[in-house]
């Protein structure tokens, strides 16, 4: 797999497209069924599944409308799972300094009892 | 962005930055001495694991810093300059010297709620897309620590929403 994240984000950054990877989340679909609800043509939905195929974030056994759209949860799952360790680590650093910030203020109100767990 | 309770991130698709907010029960005031007093930041910066040693600090505008957060032997050393420090907020750069051609700009901000709340929005843009995705990668070869086990327990105990939607 690509090290790099970079075409899966820049995939992403269109709402048409982050809808319709939403949409493939649940089950495949074919162009047609995928351009349903859009007021856009078809050919304008063929074109961000382009961008979203050669990101590697959907696949489709042959090309036509008829195909079905896969999704490769894989491919989505690492990104939000990168995404989701770096915040989690980031939380982690912010409950410490929830702690921190807990002393201070005992410190300028005098020992305010304070309940919260850092 | 609704409160943010705990850290909410957002890792930009069109540019190679990473911001997240997170809400405080502190004043401003408060949340920038934790930010610029070295010893207080020294106490939360690093994963808790890691004992982070101030090698100098100058938290004004063009002052620089450097730390190294070290931990059973491996040291990790880290550099910048204040680029900007004011009450509400700092600009700084940000270099791991183990890759010292990467320079991220930070930007944090102390966002007054009121009622002694205050949101720290907290930006970092990368020099390449390849730079921000490698940081967001930082974190998997450290997921199993104590900071870790930590926190799975607090998951586990249902006090950190799951993964949000999970769109970048």
């Amino acid at each position: 797999m690509n090290d790099s994240l970079s075409p899966v984000f820049a995939a992403l950054a269109d709402p048409t497209r982050r809808d319709m990877v939403a949409r493939l989340t649940e089950a495949d679909a074919t162009v047609g069924e995928l351009a349903k609800p859009y007021d856009v043509s078809v050919q304008a939905i063929s074109k961000h599944l382009k961008v979203l195929e050669q990101a590697g974030l959907v696949t489709r056994v042959a090309e036509g409308h008829r195909s079905p759209v896969h999704l490769e949860a894989e491919v989505f799952e690492l990104m939000t799972k990168w995404i989701e360790r770096y915040r989690q680590r980031a939380e982690a650093r912010y409950r410490r300094l929830d702690a921190v910030l807990a002393e201070m203020n005992d410190e300028t109100t005098g020992r305010r009892s304070r309940k919260e767990t850092a | 962005m609704t409160g943010t309770m705990t850290a909410a991130i957002e890792a930009d698709p069109t540019v190679p930055l990473i911001r997240i907010s997170r809400d405080f029960t502190a004043t401003p005031a408060q949340l920038f001495r934790a930010h610029t007093d070295p010893e207080l930041f020294a106490r939360w910066v690093g994963p808790d694991r890691m004992r982070t040693n101030v090698d100098y600090w100058d938290p004004r505008t063009g002052g620089s810093w450097r730390y190294v957060a070290a931990a059973e032997g491996a040291e990790h050393a880290f550099r910048g300059c204040f680029h900007e420090v004011r009450p509400d907020r700092i600009v700084q750069t940000f270099t791991w010297e183990g890759a010292p051609d990467e320079v991220a700009l930070e930007t944090l901000t102390f966002e007054d709620l009121g009622d002694g709340r205050t949101r720290l929005h907290a930006q970092s843009l990368s020099d390449s897309f390849e730079a921000r995705d490698g940081w967001l990668r930082s974190g998997m070869e450290v997921g199993v620590n104590d900071g870790y086990a930590k926190l799975d327990c607090l998951l586990a105990a249902g006090e950190v929403p799951a993964t949000r939607g999970g769109a970048a």
